[in-house]
Order: C-alpha cells, then structure tokens, then sequence
C-alpha cells in the first residue's frame, strides 16, 4: 500500500516520426487533484489514452497502487480503477441515460434483470457524489453539463479510483464549471485521485494541488499548485515569457457596416438556435462574441456569412440586405466584401486533401484574378498563393503541399492569408487561434488588430474569454441563443462569467 | 476515396499497388478456373493469346476497351463529387436509344459523319437524361444515389424491353430490335491503323468511337481538373461543408455531375450501337456499366489511369471469349467474377497490399543508403 | 370477385415475402452495426445455389439449408473483413460480392451439373414443402375465417414460418439483449463502445455473420422452397428491394417486415395483372408491371424517406482518434 496512487516510468511513445511521449515520469498521490498543462500537440491526450489502454506504450511501466499493471485495453484501464472522462464525451446519443451507463458493464445476456440492479446502483452513486441525473433522460436532449455527469457516473459505476478528466470545462459555462469543481473536490475527500487535464492556467491554478507542464512530449516540470503562478507555468508550457495581452490602441469606430435586426435561426431539429439577436458592427472596431460553446454562436457565424438559412430577420451588409431568410448565398456575400474564417478549419476552411495553393482559392473560385474564360489559371493561382505564402510566413513554403502535411497553426494562417488578403470590409472570425500553437496565436492577433486599424469591421467569435477580451472594443455576450449583454472591453471575467452563465450581470454596460 | 497511412512514392502509389492486386484478383480466379476443373495455366495462355496473339484479337481488345472508356470515366467523374453511379448500365442502354434515333432517321440521306455527332449528342443527351433524376433525387430529397441507380438499371431494362419489342421492332419481324442500320448510321473501322503497324485486323470492329472515348478521356481532365465547375466538383466530393462554406451550389453541382456522368456513360452506346451492330439490340450493354466500376477504381479515377484498366478489360473480355470457346466449363461468366474480383481487390481491399508494399521499399531505402554511406567511405 | 382474387393476392404476397424479410432483416443486423451491406443479393444467389447444388446432391434440404448458410456466411465475412479490418469502402465491397456471385454460381452450376448454369431440379425430399396447419382443410369452409385460416395462415413452407417468427425475435434480440443493445449502440458511437471495454471489431464481425445466416436462409427459401432448383440470377434484384424495404422501414424490425410485406404485395400484384386489363386503364405491359416495384421503391425513397436517419456511424470505419 503506498500513497501514490499511480505512478509513469519512462513512458515512451511515437507515431510514426512524431515522438508523442519522451521518457514521462510522474506520480500522483492518492487522494489528491492532479493537474497536467501543456499546449495543443504536447502530448497530454496521448499519455492519457495510454493511461486508459487506448494506445500502448513503446516502453515504460505503469503502477497501480505500488504494483505494475498492463494496461493492454480498456478492460484492463477499467480492472485497475482507471476511468476516463473523455473531452468528446463517448455517450451514445439516442440511448438513455442508463443505457449509456450499463454499456459494457451489463451483468447478464438478457438485459431486464440486470438494469433494475443498475438502477439501483445508479440512485446510490448519484447520492454519495451528489451527481443527480434522470436515468431515463436520453441523451441528446440533455444539456452538455448532465452530459458531463453521465460520464463521470460511467467512470464511478465501473469502481473507478482514478479519474481521468480531459479538458472537462471546455464546453462548460463559468457556474457549471464550478459545479464540476465542486463534485471533484467531493470525489477528492471520497478518497478518489483526480488527474486534471487542461491548458487554461486559472482553472489548473483554482483546483489543482499538484500540477505538471508537458512541452513537446516532455514533463518539463512538476510542481505543487501553491508555490506556483501563472505566469511561471505558462513561461514553462511555451518555454519563454509569453504576452498574455496584446498591444492595442483605442479604436476609432466608423460607420455601421453590419447590421443584425432580430435574427432567429432553428437548427434542424427545430431548436431554436439563435433567438432574436441584433446588434451591429462598424469600421474599424472588433465586436467579440463572448459564450461557452453551444449557445448559438455557431449558427449565428455561419448565418451571418450565408451558409445557413434563418427563419427571421434582417442584416444589412455595408448598407445592402441580405436575403438571410431566403436565398442566401456564401458567394455572393464574399463579393459584397464580407470574409470568412470559420471555426472549424478541418471540415469547412480548409480541404486537407487538397494542395496549398487550392485552398487558397477557396471560397474565392470565380474570381476572374484566378480564371482564364471557365478555366482555372493555375500560374495565376499558384503565384497567388506563394505571395500570401511569404506575407504570412507559412511553413513549409509549398504551394504545391497537400495541406494535410502543414500544422495546425500553419492551417489557419492559410485561411486567414486567404480571407485577409482580400480587403474585405466586414470580417467574421470564428475561434482563430483553436489548436494552434502559442507562438501562431501572437501573429494571428496581431494580424487581427491590423485588419481593425485598417478599418476593417470585425466579428469576433471565441470561446476563450481571454481572447475576447485582449481583442475586443466591444464584447456582446451570447447565452442560450441570445445576446444577454453588453459590456466594454474593460469589463471584469466574473461579470462576464456570469452573464455566459446566464445570470443577469449586477453591473450596467459599461 | 482511399486514406493513406503508409507512405509509397508515386510510382509505387499509382502503378505498383494496382498492380499487386490485379495480380491477386488474377491468382483467385484461377483458383475458382481450377475449382471448375480446368487448367488456370492454359486459360491465362488463352487469354493473352486471344486478346493480344493477333491482330484481329488486339482490335476486338480495343473495340471492348473502348466501351470501358466511356464507362469508367462516367463512374470516375462521379466518384470525384463523392457519388457512386452504379447505374451506368442503365444510362449506357438509354444512351443507345439516343443513338439509334438519328440513325433510323439519317441514315439512307446522309453519310455516317453526318448522322455521328446528331448519335453523340443524342447518346450523351439519353445517357444524361437517365442519370437526371438520381441525381436530382439525391440533390434536393437527399435519396442515396446509389440505390436510386440501381433501382434506374432495373428500370431501364424494362423500358428498353417495351421499347424494343412494341415500338422500334419493324412490322412483322420476331427479333426485338431495330432494323439494321444503312450506310449512313455505320461507323467505320479503324482497322487501317492496326494494318500500318502490320497487323491484319480482320472482322474486328475497332471503329472510330474509340477516338471519341480519347477525347472524352482529354475533357474529362480538363473539367475535372482545370475548370471553375471541376474544383467546385471536387471541393463537394471532399466536403459538403467546406462546398457551403465556398458559395458552392450543391444541388446542382450533383445534379450536373451525375449528368455529365450518364452523358459519358450513354456515349459507349455509339460503340456498339453505330459501330458494331448497326442496329440497337436487347441487352447490348452486357455488364459494360459494371466495368466501369472497376476500371474507374483501378485507374484511380483519372483518365491516365482509366485507359490501360480499359484495355486490361478488354484483353479480359476478347481473351474470355477465346477461353469460353475452348473450355465450354468457363463461360463469359468468369468475366464477372474476375471483374468482381478486381473491384473487390482494387476497391475495397485497396489498402491490404499496402503496408507489405511500404516496409518492402523502406527496407530497400535503408539498405541502399546504406550502400551508398558504405561507398562513400 | 374481389375476395377470391384478394385472398390469392394476400396467399402470393405471403408466398413471396419470405426471401425479402430474410434479407432485409439481414440487412438491418449489418447496418445497425455501423456495416453497409449493398450484397444481400450476391449472399442470397450464392445460398441458392448452394443450397440447390448440395440438396440436389445430397437429397436432402436441410443439408441444402446448412450449406446455404455457410456459404453465405462466407461470403459476409469476405464483407466483414474488407469493411473491418481493411476499413475499405463497404459499398464497393458489396458490389464486389455480388458479382463474384453471379458469375461464380454459373460456372461452379455448369462445371458441376452440365445443365448450362442451373443445378438439377430438386425432387420432393431435396426440397421444403408446405405444411397443413392442423384442420385447414375444415376448417376453410369457414365464410371469411376459414380461407385465411387455410390459405393464409396454413399450407406454407417451414421457411415461411421462420421468416415472420425472426422478425419478432429480432426485435428482442436489438432491444432486449446485451448484444443487441452493445450493436445498435457501435453503429452510433463506435467510440463510446470501445472505451467501455468491448471489442469494436468482434461485435461488427458478429452482426455481419447474423447477416450471413439470414441471407443463407433467404437464398434457401429461393431454390428449394419457392422454385425447386437453382437458376440463373434468380434472385433478380430481391436483394435491392430488401435494402430498400430496409431503409424505408428506417431500420426497424417490425416495420420492416410491413415493408416487405408490401413489396411482396406489389410484386404479387404485377403477376397477376400481368395480360389482364385493368378498369380504366386499359392493358397494362407487361413491362410496366416489372418495372412497378423499382418505380414504387424510388417514389418512396424521393417521397417518404428523403432524409431517414441512417445509423450515425454507419458506412464509416472505425479508427480511433489521435
């Protein structure tokens, strides 16, 4: 019996070329909350699925409880009292609540006899740990919160010791985040171990009693929570001092250029999605949307830019209608002077089996610049690209490179240098700096800022408040498909937090 | 269509590993040959010599390449917007009735190059026109094209039937067909160039739709490749969002997709129709929209690729004439199964070879620049 | 007039069903795992014709039967690993199946029994017959009852009878069952099971050899029930209107059998129409009516189905995430 709960010896594990885990040594006391940061690519995820029999090790031991266990599969994770909460939650979405739960723990062929038994389990699991939820609720009509607690009922059901949670708070809102905090604590004084991945400083800084900085494969450093900062432990994840704000002047906003009249939009399970939003955004200044993923801000970017259809309203763009109840068109907003980087960069910004210099004229193909009659003009293009190649330092610089070769960071500058170049006047920015890595994140706001000194009028969508607020002259917060406030770009993170959560804010707008 | 997670170098990528499992497809059959009693051996003998021994063979090799041509491009167009057209045999049958229209109309007032690109139009026009509602089905009600297709194969071939039989038969003949066709709906032969390299092509009726299935062969690149409307193909084929995302108009990018893929399609009726029947027959498509499939697979969906799978069918289908004739136990039904086979291998088992393929040449780079550091020292 | 023919009808529709619920029941074991099974007709030609060719040989059909199965779970596995374990594209892989059938199954039928691609007609041992239900004959003079308690209900194959009690037992298999509930839930979210510690590639194996068996039967039904021998592509086109009952039945048990029910209905239908003219219409051609079921299935498939929800990882292979 020893008091770590569990401990990695020279874990060791590559893809390929790329060296995921190096040589990882770590020991996490029974009992406590242990916090693992580290930047997009770090190699935190893969440690973990290795942790919970996902991946195998390429050398390394692991023990449980002071003895060595092979965790071959899921099973033997599962044998050894290690359960993972998985930041993409693995629930099946139309089973019920239960159903998910008894998943590969039923206890008998025939399933009635053996779900009363879960029932019950089930209703003193949810007491101990304060974990309520309706067995019979399915889970797609839950929200992500309840969502949340199914897995980590999944995890307790199974006699999970350790629990593994991986960027739990990402879809959460500041109070639901708090909540979950609040049951780990409870889990902790159970006498559980918590591993706590991460890569937002406060929260690892808020609950954590141990936290280890991953860099590039690496556990860079282990130290406890108390005697560090953030400051140090985001110096250790980067490996040099990093800004946490950016350099801005005051804005000089000019006319409206956009304009949003009472949009609503329903997803197509008839949920409304967007509920009666309007604001506006003029030159020269940036309007961050700020909201815990989930609360329509997608829907409202990809309605704002003409890939989505709503059911009412108006928004006017550079002082002509847009047809959004109607026939709307991406193309024909692009001509108009509207450009778009969307959030998610891997399915819709980009065609990653596509060459560089295709991508970059996506979205912009009938352009005459890039035709020749119905032609494409290929020198044309590919001159194209390598010019926003070397304006934005894209590496490697090959136009001719499949786009599934660059990194994350490189990705997005490709779709930014696309959408940037071309002078629009209104831009609308989803989440820019999602897995990308610290050093892109710097260029990528400054070039944000450029594009507001240059009188550019700016959307900007992020789930990360700090973002939010180091680029925003205005911050609009979204709640449950509607704008719940508005505040300046001085306005405090618990204001701010509680509108995201919901609650009306104490403070006026600014 | 493929992910790839062993790296190959590009001739390996497109020539080596189809070949490894045409290969395998190859051995298979002659397993089910010997299973049927027959010597695998002496089929393969057949079939090289029956397909290649001799000129009139190479134009026959030729004349069913071209069908495949038409056939494979019409399946490869498709698969690059990320449909599956299986129903080439159905567009390629009503392709013939766009065929024999004008021949039946021209053909004693004209000459054949007159009536041929009223037949090309017309093949192109019925072919597209067949694949016109799958494709619209599956653009704006989201109906899977792939069972919408073949659902059309089945309702094509009862079309045809009524049409033969109660419609375009000549009064008081028995067969189900047209009437053959005059002078002017008959195509000539290439057979002049198999007799400038010496070869004597005898009955064969290699004639000039294969030039056309070259030509088609060169647009299909073009569009694909090199036009606004063949990016915005692709960029669907690849992502559906991403095509939102880029104003792309899906609707009717599927729907002129799948219409230019009936039109190639319907266009290897002007083979068989107006260059070897002179008359259009029941059935005449015999399997060839199935072709397709395979050989758009094996040739990777792109032109430079589909031509040689072309002739490779080809050599399959004149050769299996020539073992059907020999070995009465191995009809024209090993066809199908080798062609089975090659989808199977080249399709959906295209991976399994890969990973042999790869440490095979990684070895051979590490062993030669092993050499190469040796002899440097 | 009408009941006699509407009795006849509702007797064919019973007759021919069977093959249809089989395959599409098939069908739905497969893709509720995740699997795409576009070969259902090269599994259910490759059962007939072994079944034929091993009752024929053998004299018996229950011998017929077993190798019907097993040659048809062959066939699935040939699927199963190209899908699986190759993670290839599953429908080039059905259509790859269901040529190699039809054209092995002529060749294997000449080389073996000489009588140009068919197997030998099968004699009353070598084949199912119908079995009476106890006082059919009685009690068919019964007015209304009694013709459907004996034309029906009674005097149908063994085979039948299995059809329609596997929709039922399929139902309580996918809703009452750990298996069933572990394979509807690896066809929406192959991730949540593997994490919970089963094997995803196992339980797709095992829904996909499901599939074979029920195929095996289905193609039985066809050469040594139905007819009494193994023809040529006889199974002409059963295994796409079985996928199509399948999708329109949105991958439900119960529905499904109504599906093929239907199918089976209008296939019945255009038999009898075929030569007699309809009130109105007129002489209706006799290709017209084989074309119906097609028609039919690609009406629904634009009217009602449209957008069905397919099984959400269904056609995708599964890879775990990095």
């Amino acid at each position: 019996m020893s008091d770590i709960a569990i401990e990695l010896k020279g874990i060791d594990k590559s893809f390929g070329p790329v060296h995921a885990n190096r040589n990882i040594n770590l020991a996490v006391r029974k009992g406590s909350i242990h916090g693992i940061i580290g930047e997009n690519g770090a190699g935190k995820s893969t440690l973990m699925s290795i942790l919970y029999g996902f991946y195998h090790a390429d050398a390394g031991t692991i023990l449980v409880d002071g003895e060595p266990v092979a965790i071959r599969d899921s099973n033997a994770a599962i044998a050894a009292g290690i359960g993972m909460v998985h930041q993409h939650f693995m629930l099946v979405e139309n089973f019920t609540v239960l159903e998910n739960i008894i998943l590969g723990a039923e206890d008998s062929q025939i399933l009635n006899a053996g779900i009363a038994r879960a029932r019950r389990t089930l209703k003193e699991l949810e007491k101990e740990y304060a974990l309520e939820v309706d067995p019979d609720a399915i889970i797609e009509e839950l929200p992500v919160g309840l969502q949340q607690r199914v897995e980590i009922l999944k995890a307790l059901y199974r006699g999970a010791d350790i629990l593994i949670l991986d960027e739990p708070t990402g879809v959460l809102t500041p109070s639901e985040a708090d909540h979950l905090f609040r049951i780990l604590d409870q889990l902790k004084r159970q006498g559980k171990t918590i591993i706590f991945i991460t890569h937002k400083l406060r929260e690892v800084m808020a609950i954590t009693d141990m936290v280890s900085v991953m860099r590039r494969g690496e556990i860079v450093a282990t130290r406890p929570t108390a005697q560090t900062s953030v400051e140090e432990l985001a110096e250790l994840m980067v490996g040099r001092r990093v800004l946490l704000r950016v350099e801005k002047g005051e804005g000089v906003p000019g006319e409206v250029k956009l304009s949003v009249r009472g949009l609503t939009v329903k997803d197509s399970r008839g949920v409304t999605m967007v509920d009666d939003v309007s604001f506006d955004v003029r030159a020269g200044e940036i309007v961050g949307i700020a909201g815990v993923a989930g609360n329509g801000q997608s829907e409202l970017l990809e309605t704002v830019s003409g890939i989505r259809r709503a059911i009412a309203g108006e928004v006017v763009l550079a002082g002509q209608p847009v047809a959004v109840t109607g026939d709307v068109d991406a193309g024909d907003l692009r001509r108009r002077g509207l450009a778009h980087v969307p959030e998610d960069r891997h399915h819709m910004g980009l065609i990653l089996a596509f060459e560089e210099n295709e991508n970059t004229i996506l979205g912009y193909q009938d352009d005459p610049r890039y035709l020749r009659g119905a032609l494409l003009d290929i020198d044309s293009i590919r001159k194209d690209a390598e010019a926003k190649i070397a304006h934005y330092d894209i590496r490697p610089p090959d136009c001719r490179l499949k786009t599934a070769n660059f990194s994350g960071g490189n990705q997005q500058k490709i779709v930014l240098a696309r959408e940037f170049e071309r002078d629009p006047d209104v831009l609308i920015i989803g989440q820019p700096t999602r897995g990308v890595d610290v050093g892109a994140i710097e260029f990528i706001h400054r070039r944000i800022i450029e594009m507001r000194e240059a009188g550019k009028a700016v959307l900007l969508v992020s789930v990360e408040l700090d973002e939010i607020r180091a680029l925003s002259d205005r911050i609009l917060v979204m709640f449950d498909g509607r704008i719940v406030g508005e505040r300046g770009a001085d306005a405090s993170e618990g204001d701010l937090g509680l509108l995201m959560a919901g609650v009306a804010g104490a403070e006026q707008a600014a | 269509m493929s992910t790839p997670y062993g790296k190959l170098p590009p001739s390996a990528e497109y020539f080596l590993l189809p070949l490894v499992n045409v290969v395998v497809a190859f051995l298979i059959s002659g397993l089910v040959v010997l299973i049927a009693g027959e010597s695998p051996l002496r089929a393969f003998e057949l079939l090289i010599k029956g397909s290649l021994g001799y000129g009139e063979g190479i134009g026959y090799t030729l004349y069913y390449a071209t069908n495949f041509i038409f056939t494979g491009l019409a399946v490869a167009v498709a698969f690059h917007c990320g449909l599956f057209n299986i129903g080439g045999e159905g567009q390629a049958y009503l392709g013939g009735l766009g065929v024999a229209l004008p021949c039946l109309w021209l053909d004693r007032f004209v000459p054949w190059y007159v009536t041929f690109p009223l037949a090309v139009a017309g093949s192109a026009a019925f072919g597209a026109l067949w694949a016109l509602i799958p494709g619209y089905l599956q653009a704006r009600r989201g109906s899977h094209v792939v069972i919408t297709t073949i659902m059309f194969n089945f309702i094509a071939s009862s079309l045809m039937v009524y049409l033969l039989v109660h419609v375009l038969k000549p009064v008081g003949a028995m067969a189900p067909q047209t009437r053959s066709f005059e002078a002017g709906g008959q195509l000539p032969t290439l057979g002049f160039l198999l007799r400038l390299l010496g070869l004597d092509p005898g009955i064969a009726p290699f004639n000039v739709s294969f030039l056309v299935a070259l030509v088609a062969c060169f647009f299909v690149w073009l569009i694909v490749w090199r036009t606004k409307f063949g990016y915005e193909l692709r960029t669907l084929g690849q992502s559906a969002k991403a095509a939102r995302y880029a104003g792309i108009h899906e609707a009717r990018i599927i729907i002129l997709t799948m219409m230019i893929s009936g039109a190639l399609a319907g266009m290897m009726a002007l083979n068989n129709v107006m260059g070897e029947q002179f008359s259009l027959q029941l059935d005449f498509v015999n399997g060839a929209g199935f072709v397709g499939i395979a050989v758009a697979l094996m040739g990777r969906s792109h032109p430079v690729g589909i031509i040689p799978a072309a002739i490779l069918f080809g050599i399959l289908y004149q050769g299996g004439a020539e073992i059907a004739f020999d070995m009465p136990n191995i009809s024209r039904d090993m066809i199908v199964v080798i062609q089975g086979l090659v989808i199977l291998f080249a399709g959906a088992l295209e991976n399994m070879f890969r990973p042999a393929l790869a440490s095979a040449f990684a070895s051979f780079g590490a062993r030669a620049s092993r050499r190469a550091t040796a002899a440097g020292e | 007039m009408f009941w006699p023919t509407l009795l006849d009808l509702l007797e064919s529709t019973v007759r021919v069903s069977p093959p249809l619920i089989f395959a599409a029941l098939a069908g739905l074991y497969s893709e509720r795992s995740g699997i795409f099974d576009i070969g259902l007709e090269g599994k259910m030609l490759s059962a007939a014709f072994a079944g034929g060719a091993v009752a024929a040989v053998a004299h018996s059909a229950y011998l017929g039967l077993a190798a019907a199965i097993l040659v048809s779970v062959a066939l699935a596995l040939v699927h199963a690993y190209a899908s699986i374990t190759q993670r290839g594209n599953q429908i080039v892989s059905g259509v790859a199946i269901n040529f190699i059938a039809s054209g092995a199954t002529v060749i294997l039928g000449q080389a073996w029994f000489d009588q140009g691609g068919r197997t030998p007609q099968l004699d009353a041992a070598s084949r199912f017959s119908t079995i009476a239900f106890p006082f059919a004959a009685d009690v068919g003079k019964v007015p209304v009852i009694g013709p459907i308690y004996d034309h029906i209900i009674s005097g149908h194959f063994v085979l039948t009878y299995v059809a329609f009690l596997m929709v039922p037992f399929t139902w309580w298999v996918l809703y009452r069952t750990r298996f069933g509930l572990r394979l509807r839930a690896v066809g929406e979210n192959p991730g949540a099971v593997d994490t919970a510690g089963i094997s995803v590639a196992w339980l797709r194996y095992r829904a996909v050899m499901c599939d074979g068996v029920l195929c095996g039967f289905a193609g039985a039904y066809l050469s040594m029930a139905m007819t009494s021998g193994f023809v040529k592509d006889m199974t002409a086109g059963r295994g796409y209107i079985a996928l199509a009952a399948l999708i329109f039945a949105k991958w439900r048990p119960v529905q499904v059998m109504f599906a093929c029910l239907l199918f089976g209905f209008l296939d019945a239908l255009g038999i009898r129409m075929q030569g007699n003219a309809l009130p109105f219409i007129g002489q209706v051609p006799g290709q017209l009516i084989q074309a119906l079921p097609y028609i039919l299935t690609v009406v629904l498939l634009a009217g009602f189905i449209g957008k069905a929800i397919p099984p959400r990882a269904g056609g995708q292979p599964y890879v775990k995430e990095r």
